[in-house]
């Protein structure tokens, strides 16, 4: 493996930077392989990554629609945390969260991972206590959480309208110090570059058309560049989890597509130095190292396929930026996008086997994903090779739906759009 | 995006609250079919193209709307009240469903 390091730097920069090679080949489809992974997203290339890695499956391609990291893994607000109140999706989070913690030098890569932390402010005594109780249930299970008090917030983020007089008083918060951000480009890459140099193939512009069979097992796919055969198919495609699968003969999933939009702000300096979340609505924001802030809020609430959302969500989201920051009505927002989130029942994922003979899968992610990047695969990359799930991701099933074991830290019941 | 209320007219969507998938049968209230249940309450049709949706007005008559409305292009075809036009439990009945 070809090692980015200060030596390389130093070597190529001193021969002109001729000799750097492409992160990864643009290999053409073989007639088969051992496992095809649908989705060249960042759960997609983790996947393939740690197969070649942590199980020695290298006979891997990835096929990916458009180009790769076209999808949510480059349109995310890039928050990584592992703050959730139920067990199964803490040990899950926090796995990846250790996971996280080693990625750019397991991938040789600098993804730019940053522990600036999360910060869940509570604005009512009753919302402090539900934090302390959420905390307290990540300590139990060994994951850092502390409660932080007014003051102590104001000191960490000066701009902050900590004010009696704010529309929405802020009374403390819930600070995770591990959390942070982490470039998402850089993740897809850096898995992509990973996989690639293990040996897997990372097709792109190759849409799947169709699934072929043999017998009633999924056995390959048919695709843009023609057919492909494999032992096992995993799909791992986010918000397009229901299209895809309606080609196998699945027609319903416990899964809805959302637009979730996202904004950018021109560079300030530096501004605010760990994740912030508003607890009287739905909103986040961190501060990118090009200095744009970089904010998000809720779904636009009905079901879309389209990656752009509409108006009504952006300016919900700008009054309660300014609700927080009252100094930054003047800052102009440069760019706004939407990616399709594919919003479970009990927003919590899904990775399993199934569920047709030979095939896996992966979705559920709901606007979680991102952070789950590193798990997720991990977990996928288990799953496909032992053909049965890892304990992390046991609870993780399709069936639990119907089996009534769901999985939701909201408790906000079957309406996707509310997770 | 604009919603054609047949009571009110066009109509800005923040005047209306989205109440999912139309595509969903409610068995009988009385049903012990477990899976026809778990249907309805966990199973999408989720399709990229024309999709049968409830709306209310909640911001005007509050009347409950069938919309059929693109998920990929957000353009909406048909809008009428959803009043009467779930199956009868009389129906159910008649028919043998759950």
């Amino acid at each position: 493996m070809a090692e980015y390091s200060v030596f390389s730097l130093l070597k190529n920069a001193l021969t002109g930077n001729k000799d750097w090679k492409p992160a990864w080949r643009k290999p053409d489809p073989k007639a088969s392989y051992d496992v095809i992974v649908i989705g060249g997203g960042g759960h997609g290339l983790s996947t393939a990554y740690y197969l070649a890695k942590e199980h020695g499956i290298t006979n891997v391609a990835v096929l990916e629609k458009g180009w790769l990291g076209s999808g949510n893994v480059g349109r995310n607000t890039t928050a990584v945390r592992s703050n959730y109140l139920l067990p199964a999706n803490t040990r899950f989070y926090e796995h990846s969260m250790k996971l996280w913690e080693n990625l750019s030098h397991d991938l040789n890569y600098n993804v730019m991972f940053s522990q600036r932390g999360c910060l869940n402010l509570a604005h009512t005594p009753a919302q402090l206590d539900d934090f302390a109780r959420r905390g307290n249930a990540m300590r139990h299970l060994g994951v850092d959480a502390e409660l932080m008090t007014t003051a102590e917030i104001a000191r960490l983020v000066p701009a902050l309208d900590v004010s009696a007089t704010a529309r929405f008083p802020i009374v403390g918060g819930l600070m995770q110090r591990r959390a942070g951000t982490a470039r998402h480009d850089a993740v897809a890459w850096g898995y992509a570059r990973g996989a690639d140099r293990r040996g897997v193939d990372i097709i792109e512009n190759c849409e799947v058309t169709g699934f072929l069979r043999d017998g009633d097992r999924i056995s390959g796919v048919s695709t843009s560049r023609g057919e492909i055969r494999a032992k096992k198919v995993a799909v791992a495609v986010a918000g397009s989890t229901g299209q895809v699968m309606r080609l196998a003969g699945i027609d319903t999933m416990p899964i809805e597509s959302h637009v979730l939009q996202a904004f950018v702000t021109e560079s300030l300096k530096p501004f605010i130095n760990t994740v912030l979340t508003f607890g009287m609505g739905h909103f986040y924001m961190s501060q990118s190292d090009k200095g744009g802030l970089v904010y998000g809020g809720d779904l636009d609430g009905y079901n879309s396929y389209a990656q752009r959302g509409s108006l009504p969500v952006v300016d919900e989201v700008m009054s309660e930026m300014l609700a927080l920051f009252p100094g930054l009505a003047r800052v102009r927002m440069l760019r706004s996008w939407g990616g399709v989130c594919d919003m479970s029942m009990d927003g919590s994922p899904i990775i399993t086997t199934g569920p047709l003979p030979g095939m896996y899968l992966n979705c559920g992610w709901c606007y979680g994903g991102f952070k789950a990047t590193p798990a997720s695969g991990w977990c996928f990359a288990w799953t496909i090779a032992k053909d049965e799930p890892h304990d992390f991701n046991a609870p993780f099933t399709l069936d639990r739906f119907h089996r009534g074991l769901v999985i939701d830290d909201k408790g906000q019941g079957a309406t996707p759009r509310l997770h | 995006m604009l919603i054609t209320c047949p009571y009110c007219g066009p109509r800005d969507v923040i005047e209306f609250t989205y109440q999912g998938d139309g595509n969903r049968e409610r068995p009988q209230p009385a049903s012990q079919n477990l899976d026809a249940w778990n249907a309805y309450v966990y199973n999408r049709l989720n399709p990229a193209g024309d999709h049968n949706e409830i709306w209310q007005h909640s911001g005007g008559c509050r009347a409950h709307l069938r919309v059929v409305r693109n998920t990929l292009t957000h353009e909406v075809s048909s809008v009428a009240f959803a009043r009467g036009d779930h199956k009868s439990a009389a129906r159910h009945k008649a028919e043998g469903k759950p």
